[in-house]
């Protein structure tokens, strides 16, 4: 066997998006020699596609804005289902990320007293999104590259050296993790990780004791997406064969509006700052249709009329919004049922319009990236017609479970930040949570990965059998197969996302979750034979063939996830059981690997198992954040029996 | 409506190559990187070409196409006729990796010399207070995916590897322009433009402009505002009179 090129750090940081760069900044100035490794060029992460904002509670433009109005609002969007202490950090510290990315250069769009503007969207109550035009993802993220290049470049005048301390290593793709099973007691603890230069194809290995996983989502499993090539599940993959837990992996969160139209560009997203900023849905008969879509559990906070809603957008204080901003999940089933009643468009989309909302002018400045996507891709000029658009997969609340303050996941020095990371998002994230999430989180787990490393007594070692288990499971794909069994992973990749379209999308059943299954275990079962042709240089093919086996174990945990949930919310609908369940409120979903302790080695594609266990209880001074009546709507009598609201009604004083 | 169009891929690697010939599906409303995708899934499954985002947001699918520096994501194929032979190659002016794929980490390397911001020493996080007016000049330029076509087309270095070493190009030499019009920047990187990253080298044949696929308007609103911005410091009897009296003193 040729030797392997070797790389020793203390944190190993697997993706370049926000959260991975987030947490690289805080390793290294906690003076951390810290390596990020991700599959595409350095600032070409997902995190650039995010348009409309970020969600942080500084209340520059409505000042009754603050963390406890933003922890309410991201409870609600999720339903009650997410890891409250997430949902806390979160809205607390959101303000002072934000601020700290001024400092590293950051330009956001000002009010007109030169502080960061701030505009509505869906779920929020008051105008809460820091945003740079619809392109705000682009922001965060540059800026964090850029300020990457600052500390480069503040080693390279301590050091001579830009990458003394702070490397990125692009085009590399990780596919397994290392652990030590001669480490400390419990759980084997991470050691390092295995990988391949695109590029070359070239092997190349990481000794590190702590690795923060952020690699975003699993969207490349769907057939229409708005997620890019790179999103193909591998950090939840990688997680589970390294022996931690998924949870929620029943909740995809189909944004409304996709493009429809043309068919090449399905998907592709239309940012929700479109109706933020003013523009409405409407059906093929011209009816605002979502005034009829307001759910029991938000009635009254909506506005009930179209003359309301549109006051709304100037007088938040005497009007109530415009149910054309509902959270993600109820928008997205409108659309559906519009669309399968016969009264969508040509495409099959529903109208989205902001022609005759707003001068042509105001769109441009406002909307300029949708206004160029939409002349560009579909000839459709955004400021004289309405747009089509209609659900698109777009991000997984589900992910690698993690301690919410420190970010690590079960296996000791294995952390998790952003998309991959789950349950700060319940069962439906709200727009501009996500940014924010990547900027909280991403440093917590940078900084829970340096106390760690900082903590160890004895680095753990890698086992040369395990690097030789993982090199043989890349090169799979390049032996010789019978010709008759070879199987195109091209074909391989479409088939899975037909089977995760058509039966595990928006709308689901028992039925087709136990078929969707059913076709998963043949996929498992095919993927076997996978065969590339060519050779490791740049080979998509190859590449593609890998990402596979991530996309297969993830699509078995949302599948399987799914089929156990028997009931509606979020980004989880069973038509087969249309409500709300209080019993399931209080129940996450945890998937892990059925042989964990054997992980990567032996079956191409290891199987996952999901078991139900109990949510821990809201801390009480955050549930009393909430009046009783509304978490009738949600949770279980016994649940709330705590709660300062019923000590009242029952003649007590709190 | 679906037809079989012509296509002329460059394939190959650092030790040469040459185009070659496929026909291939075109449908309605495609781009050209949905029909190499489809090259990829039917008849080349190891043809190399760099992607992501799909949506002309990420910068990653440039190359070009006729011998125009383009995005791959964002050239309809509405804009040839079903007739025309589509020829897609790599981006000359960086050193081919493989196929479609070029090695661009000159950029990265240039991107390393540009000194970083440097905010006011005296504000802390959250009283930075800048007017919408003031930071539009810098978002313009901010709104830049680094596809690096406008590095491709420049002819400084197009055809001239032996001036990469002295010139930043126009992609970084606007970075420059975005710091230096951030209304809260404290450093001075307008000598270093000059003498360390080339600016004298662009003589405003706007090529970068064109090419740009977001629309920036890098010669008038980056390089022309730097160029005077140098010239103001050279060329101002006042200074040039400070400067060689505090130049005797040393």
């Amino acid at each position: 066997m040729t030797e392997i090129e070797r790389h020793d750090y203390d944190v190993l940081v697997i993706g370049a998006g926000g959260a991975g760069l987030r947490a690289a900044i805080e390793a290294r100035e906690r003076g951390l020699r810290t390596a990020i490794v991700c599959k595409s060029l350095f600032g070409k992460a997902h995190t650039v596609m995010a348009e409309g904002g970020c969600a942080a509670a500084m209340g520059n433009v409505n000042e009754h804005d603050s963390w406890q109005v933003h922890f309410r609002d991201t409870m609600r969007g999720g339903k009650f289902l997410n890891n409250w202490r997430m949902a806390e950090l979160h809205a607390k510290e959101a303000p002072d990320r934000v601020w700290e990315l001024e400092t590293y250069g950051a330009l956001f769009d000002r009010t007109a007293d030169g502080r960061i503007s701030q505009r509505h969207f869906g779920g929020h109550t008051y105008p809460r999104l820091a945003h740079v035009g619809d392109r705000t993802g682009l922001e965060l993220l540059r800026t964090m590259q850029q300020r990457i290049v600052a500390l480069q470049q503040a080693d390279h005048a301590a050091t001579g050296d830009y990458e003394a301390r702070l490397r990125v290593f692009a085009e590399c793709t990780v596919t397994e993790l290392l652990t030590d099973p001669a480490g400390a007691g419990g759980h084997a603890p991470i050691a390092g990780a295995f990988g391949y230069w695109r590029e070359s194809g070239r092997h190349v290995l990481f000794s590190a004791p702590a690795v923060v996983l952020a690699t975003g989502g699993i969207g490349k499993s769907f057939q229409v997406t708005s997620n890019s090539w790179e999103y193909t599940g591998d950090g939840h993959a990688l997680a589970l064969r390294a022996g931690a837990s998924l949870v929620d992996m029943e909740f995809v969160q189909f944004h409304p509006t996709g493009m429809v139209w043309p068919p090449s560009v399905k998907g592709i997203l239309v940012t929700e700052g479109v109706r933020g900023d003013g523009g409405v849905l409407r059906n093929s008969d011209g009816d605002r249709f979502m005034f009829g879509y307001v759910p029991d559990v938000f009635k009254g906070q909506y506005a009930q009329t179209e003359d309301e809603a549109d006051r709304w957008y100037d007088d938040q204080e005497n009007n109530r919004r415009t149910p054309d901003l509902l959270p993600r999940d109820e928008v997205a089933r409108a659309i559906n049922t519009e669309v399968k009643e016969g009264r969508g468009s040509p495409h099959g989309g529903v109208y989205l319009d902001i022609a005759s909302r707003m001068p042509a002018e105001e769109i441009k400045r406002r909307l300029p990236s949708m206004y160029h996507q939409f002349k560009e891709l579909a000839d459709v000029d955004i400021t004289a017609e309405p747009m089509e658009v209609g659900p698109t997969c777009h991000y997984v609340m589900g992910g690698i479970e993690v301690d919410p303050d420190t970010g690590q996941s079960r296996v000791p020095g294995l952390f998790a930040a952003g998309e991959c990371a789950g349950g700060m998002h319940g069962s439906n994230r709200l727009g501009g949570n996500s940014l924010s999430d990547l900027l909280v989180f991403g440093r917590r787990a940078g900084l829970g990965a340096a106390d760690y490393v900082t903590g160890l007594e004895r680095r753990p070692a890698i086992r040369e059998a395990d690097v030789e288990t993982a090199a043989a499971m890349t090169l799979a794909p390049f032996e010789a197969h019978p010709a008759a069994a070879g199987e195109n992973p091209y074909t391989l990749h479409a088939d899975l996302q037909r089977v995760m379209n058509d039966l595990v999308g928006i709308i689901r059943t028992e039925a087709e979750m136990v078929a969707a299954l059913d076709r998963l275990a043949e996929l498992r079962a095919r993927v076997h034979d996978v065969v590339v042709e060519g050779h490791r240089q740049y080979n998509p093919g190859w590449h593609l063939a890998l990402d596979l086996r991530n996309m297969l174990m993830v699509s078995e945990a949302v599948a399987s996830s799914a089929l156990l949930r028997t009931e509606s919310r979020g980004g989880h609908t069973r038509e087969d059981h249309p409500g709300l369940d209080p019993q399931w409120r209080h129940r996450v979903l945890v998937t892990h690997c059925v042989d964990a302790s054997e992980a990567g080695a032996g079956a191409v594609v290891p199987r996952t198992a999901v078991e139900a266990a109990e949510r821990v209880p809201m801390r009480a001074d955050l549930l009393a954040l909430f009046d009783l009546p509304e978490l009738e709507k949600y949770y279980t009598a016994p649940e709330l029996a705590g709660h300062p609201g019923r000590g009242s009604r029952q003649g007590g004083t709190p | 409506m679906s037809y079989k169009g012509r296509f002329r891929v460059w394939r190959g690697d650092a030790a040469g190559g040459a185009l070659a010939d496929y026909t291939v599906e075109v449908n309605d409303g495609e781009v050209v990187l949905d029909v190499l995708h489809r090259l990829q899934a039917t008849q080349a499954p190891d043809l190399a070409v760099r992607w992501n985002c799909k949506a002309g947001k990420c910068g990653s699918c440039s190359a070009e196409i006729n011998g125009r520096p383009r995005l791959l994501c964002m050239t309809r194929m509405s804009v040839f006729a079903p007739t025309d032979v589509v020829t897609v190659t790599p981006m000359r002016t960086f050193p081919v990796l493989r196929d479609l794929v070029t090695d661009v980490s000159f950029n990265y390397a240039k991107a390393r010399e540009v000194p970083s911001f440097t905010p006011p020493a005296d504000l802390a996080p959250g009283e930075y207070r800048m007017a919408q007016v003031d930071v539009e000049r810098s978002q313009e330029f901010r709104k830049c995916i680094e596809c690096f076509l406008c590095q491709d087309t420049c002819h400084v270095v197009r055809d001239h590897d032996e001036n990469k070493e002295a010139f930043a190009g126009p992609r970084f030499l606007m970075r420059i322009a975005e710091l230096e019009m951030h209304p809260l920047d404290v450093a001075d990187r307008v000598p270093a433009a000059q003498d360390e990253h080339g600016l004298g080298r662009c003589n405003i044949t706007k090529c970068c402009t064109e090419v740009c696929p977001e629309g920036i308007k890098i010669t008038d609103n980056a390089l022309i505002p730097m160029k005077e911005r140098v010239a103001d410091r050279r060329y101002d009897p006042l200074v040039w009179l400070g400067r060689t009296i505090s130049r005797r003193r040393d």
